[in-house]
């Protein structure tokens, strides 16, 4: 058997490369897009950050600016309210998805298979689902006079069995969910708890699952109580998993758009009251139309996120990891 | 106070047990509430979504509410534009993440960790950061307005090649590989008539989690779509939330229909979709 084909034409070659060649092939669609759509942007937007320009007026108008892109956007406060606003959701919808999602996983691998997989798929359903979508449906529900939230506050308040704890609801209605600057970021806090926290406890879960049962079976035997058992040794054990599911808030938070972009109507709310760093900077990339400033905030951004990524490992990168 | 509670009957124990469960319970009907809530109100009048008391029967508004969605938005349009994406999105993704995959799994060929190390080093960089560089490209390249910059720029994602790669190195034999191409297989050959095929369950996770991204994306429709016939499905929506009076029962309505794709194929293969979903993360 030879390999020597004779005068290939170039379509032949290309689906039937030498070995040596194979490999780069194989890869071109992934180099050419990430060249193209990956590393030259890339730098080219590093190089934007340094210039002023509107991208309608073409490239001509470029022109060089230094760091007076970074030391504008430093110098807006709205970029430290949008600054404050980012890491405030951040922390909020972030430590509550946590601080549910792993008792809840804790429960979850104590039930039967069947009714653990209803409310897995249950609590996940809103990871998949469009983000738009669900904020549409959160806008409707947290609509002042029409909304089904203010219309189950007032419902309560006028029960005879909870109308006690909710007298106060009559003087406070209607409730601008999204109107009012001190609401609305738990109001967008809320909507991502929403949304997250089904991921979350679907890791914790797997994490939960890896943990052989004996050991608990032995601890169970020297009489450690349920609370014991969860302290000192899901907990610990878990440390891997939440170490990363944590990184993943981090990352995934600091970047926050479209619930917020939604909820607000893309305007940021009241006095900017809900604008996160990333709609900041659409606004004036696209809006304001300065896409110097704009590339220098997404540096300014991305330098944010790894500096408290950062933080984050080396406050618990080691026990994080299990100090393998 | 601890030996007290374990001391406490196996039936207090068991009580609690159901509690939790109840609790658990209700949080699934919690977290599920917001989709029946927006199929009902699309089912509402503007009337009945207006009046003080709290229904959760449908109502009779369907037909009305969906000739209103029509008029508001090229609905069927948008849905059609998001199917079109999200479907050459995924097949393409398919086969070049497939390809990527392969090759580094495979071969070995100079630059090859260098690539890696780039393949790797780019799942770190937050989607945000590339927004402005991604729509700068697109105007180069004189493809604002159109489809293929919605789709094209995100089928090769490193995520997914890395997926592909890990599955090839763990459950495809190189022996395999090798007799093929003793047998006078060519190099696509062999990945296309034996590798392809044995990628399935790969294939499968990669496509669930790029539809459901492509079908999904705002973000990027958002800074280069700018005619409506072009909107995909994200984008109609969200342009009719600044409508004086919002018809708030067609736009659930085209907010539920527009879910509806996603939730069928949910109900049927949740288990897929959530270990899809979750892969990256749970075997990272």
């Amino acid at each position: 058997m030879t390999h020597e084909t004779p005068k290939q034409g170039w379509l032949a070659r290309l689906f039937n490369p030498p070995r040596g060649s194979a490999p780069y092939l194989f890869l071109m669609p992934y180099i050419v897009l990430f060249l193209v759509f990956g590393l030259f942007p890339l730098l080219f937007s590093i190089y934007l950050s340094f210039h002023i320009w509107n991208p309608i007026k073409g490239l001509d108008s470029m022109e060089y600016t230094g760091f007076e892109n970074y030391v504008l956007a430093w110098g807006d406060p709205v970029l430290w309210k949008a600054l404050y606003n980012t890491v405030w959701l951040a922390i909020t919808s972030g430590l509550a998805q946590h601080l549910v999602a792993i008792p809840t996983a804790c429960v979850l691998v104590a039930l039967g298979s069947r009714l653990r997989h209803w409310l897995t798929s249950a609590y996940f359903l809103p990871y998949v689902t469009s983000t738009v979508a669900v904020s549409l449906v959160f806008f409707s529900m947290y609509s002042p006079n029409t909304g089904i939230i203010n219309k189950l506050l007032i419902a309560l308040s006028e029960s005879d069995l909870f109308g006690w704890a909710f007298s106060w609801v009559p003087d406070v209605m209607p409730l601008r969910w999204l109107e009012d600057t001190f609401l609305v970021k738990p109001a967008v806090a809320f909507l991502v708890f929403w949304k997250y926290t089904g991921f979350n406890i679907v890791l914790y879960t797997t994490g939960l699952m890896t943990i052989p049962r004996d050991l608990y079976e032995a601890a169970r035997v020297d009489g450690a109580s349920a609370f014991r058992r969860f302290w000192h040794i899901s907990l610990p054990l878990l440390r891997p998993f939440i170490f990363f599911a944590v990184t993943l808030t981090i990352i995934g938070n600091l970047q926050l758009f479209e619930e917020p972009f939604i909820l607000t109507r893309g305007t940021g709310g009241v006095g900017h009251s809900a604008e996160t760093i990333s709609m900041y900077l659409f606004r004036i990339g696209w809006e304001y139309l300065d896409m110097g400033v704009a590339s220098a905030i997404s540096w300014m951004l991305f330098i944010l996120i790894g500096i408290l990524t950062a933080i984050h490992f080396k406050l618990f990168g080691r026990q994080g990891l299990g100090e393998h | 106070m601890r030996n007290r509670i374990e001391a406490l009957s196996p039936y207090v124990v068991r009580a609690m047990m159901i509690v939790l469960m109840g609790l658990l319970i209700i949080s699934a009907l919690m977290t599920v509430f917001p989709f029946f809530w927006s199929a009902i109100l699309s089912t509402h009048s503007r009337e009945t979504i207006f009046s003080t008391d709290i229904t959760l029967m449908p109502g009779d508004a369907l037909a009305a509410n969906y000739a209103k969605l029509l008029e508001i938005m090229p609905f069927w349009q948008a849905m059609f534009n998001s199917f079109y994406v999200a479907f050459l999105g995924t097949t393409v993704s398919l086969l070049f993440c497939s390809m990527g995959g392969y090759a580094f799994a495979v071969y070995r060929f100079k630059g090859k960790n260098l690539l890696f190390g780039v393949l790797v080093g780019s799942m770190m960089v937050p989607p945000v950061l590339s927004l402005i560089p991604y729509y700068l490209t697109v105007k180069f390249l004189g493809l604002m307005d159109t489809h293929v910059a919605v789709w094209l720029p995100f089928t090769a994602t490193p995520f997914c090649i890395f997926l592909v790669r890990q599955y090839v190195v763990a459950s495809i034999p190189r022996e395999l590989l090798e007799s093929a191409r003793m047998d006078g297989a060519g190099e696509f050959t062999t990945y296309w008539k034996i590798a392809l095929p044995l990628m399935k369950p790969v294939l499968a996770t990669v496509a669930i989690v790029q539809f459901v991204f492509f079908w999904n994306n705002f973000l990027s429709p958002l800074v280069v779509l700018n005619s409506t016939e072009n909107y995909v499905i994200t984008l109609a929506l969200r342009s009719v939330q600044n409508l004086p009076n919002t018809p708030w029962g067609a736009v659930m309505l085209g907010t539920t229909i527009s879910m509806l794709p996603i939730l069928l194929f949910y109900s049927v293969s949740s288990k897929q979709i959530i270990s899809g979903m979750t892969s990256g993360a749970v075997k990272g």
